[in-house]
């Protein structure tokens, strides 16, 4: 490491004497890492405001990341819970690959790095099954004149449009139901009613009998949603979808940045490129922009999972 | 520095600890105890403050250990640290309660 920095004997107010003790490289990396830990808190705090804006109506997180492969039924959490821990399991080689590097290790450099990249491109790929899943959506949504999205439930539990027009949801094929329909099945099935956007006082949902819902429906129903895009969604409120495609799609794009720099890395570890220079200082540059990706999704799955 | 005389264990133990955190995590979203859930401090679920401080100690083991600040020099360590510790939460108070405020005028 001390091989990196270039040594003069300049007073400290000439730039000499490194007062941070680190190379310029370095601290240039953590620069830019802290612009984009003000951005990312930008995109976090925003996502914040709209969400205490429209609190009495905002998704909840386990009614639409409910989904896990090859599973039927409803997991929420564990998905992005599993892909948080390829995201520290990467962070975690990544950090063997730097730990290596300062002892010029270069073989165990490669294994590393290596491996890093296998995590974050299965990272990348579980977003994409997730952004997939998003997109599709399972439940359907009936948007009404008062800019809420209304669902269909069964008594007290949430059910789904495809449940009550009697189709199967992943049958491959691209469904497409007007309100009209929805409420003639809603007439022929008592059983069927829809639960509101807004939540009652307590935070907890409100339900409309049968009969009422079709009276609801009847006067404010505007379109019955499938899926999601950037103007509206099945879920609720179109900034929901914003937000997600937005932020969780610039982290995305952060860990696909990451994952090419990991590549250009591991061709010039495998050149010799390093063990030139006399020292790995690149690994832990692009390990420090690795690291800040994990930390951001670690913010993000709080905040868009959890709370 | 530090990590040339130390072996790999530390990087374990921080992989431990994160893991445990994660699991912890995700498991009170499943459970979601009542007593958390029920008792609302500062506009938000006693929940949300467990997991929000689970997250800022998980960010303090990535930021301190593996991307090695915690055994930089201090005034680089400050220079990074400083503008995020003053500038997100003064961002997240404003736009936050300003979030509050336009809900009570919908």
């Amino acid at each position: 490491m001390d091989e990196a920095l270039i040594k003069d004997h300049k007073p400290a107010w000439k730039g000499g004497d490194l007062p941070y003790k680190a190379s310029y490289g370095k601290l240039m990396m953590w620069f830019f890492l802290i612009t984009d830990t003000l951005t990312f808190s930008a995109f976090l705090a925003s996502y914040g405001f709209s969400r205490f804006k429209y609190q009495d109506s905002w998704p909840i997180a386990e009614d639409v990341f409910t989904h896990f492969p090859f599973l039927h039924g409803d997991h929420p959490l564990l998905f992005v819970a599993l892909m948080t821990f390829i995201l520290i399991m990467s962070s975690v080689t990544m950090v063997l690959a730097v730990n290596y590097g300062h002892k010029m290790e270069k073989n165990k450099v490669i294994l590393w790095l290596s491996l890093t990249i296998v995590g974050g491109a299965i990272f990348l790929g579980s977003q994409a099954w997730e952004w997939g899943h998003f997109i599709h959506g399972d439940r359907g949504g009936i948007d009404t004149k008062t800019e809420y999205v209304v669902h269909i439930a069964e008594g007290e539990e949430l059910s789904s449009v495809y449940t009550l027009m009697g189709v199967d949801v992943h049958d491959g094929t691209h469904h497409h139901f007007s309100v009209e329909e929805v409420i003639s099945n809603l007439e022929d099935s008592a059983q069927y009613n829809i639960r509101l956007a807004a939540r009652d006082s307590n935070n907890q949902p409100v339900y409309l009998p049968n009969t009422e819902s079709i009276t609801y429906l009847e006067n404010n129903a505007t379109e019955v949603l499938l899926g999601a895009n950037l103007k509206n969604n099945e879920y609720g409120h179109p900034l929901f979808a914003d937000y997600f495609f937005f932020i969780t799609g610039f982290h995305g794009f952060h860990v696909f940045s990451g994952v090419v720099l990991l590549i250009i890395l591991l061709v010039n570890v495998i050149k010799n490129t390093y063990e030139k220079r006399g020292h790995y200082e690149m690994v832990e540059k692009i390990g420090l922009y690795w690291h800040f990706v994990d930390l951001v999704w670690v913010f993000v799955f709080t905040f868009f999972y959890l709370v | 520095m530090a990590s040339e005389t130390k072996g790999n264990w530390w990087i374990w133990k921080v992989f431990w600890i994160l893991l445990f955190i994660t699991a912890f995590e995700v498991a009170l979203g499943i459970i979601k105890p009542s007593f958390l859930v029920d008792t609302i401090f500062l506009g938000t679920k006693l929940l949300n403050h467990v997991f929000i401080i689970l997250t800022v100690i998980k960010a303090a083991y990535i930021i301190l250990q593996f991307m090695h600040l915690g055994h930089e020099e201090v005034t680089l360590k400050w220079t990074i640290l400083l503008p995020a510790i003053i500038l997100v939460p003064y961002l997240l108070f404003i736009v936050l309660s300003e979030g509050a405020y336009t809900y009570l005028m919908l």
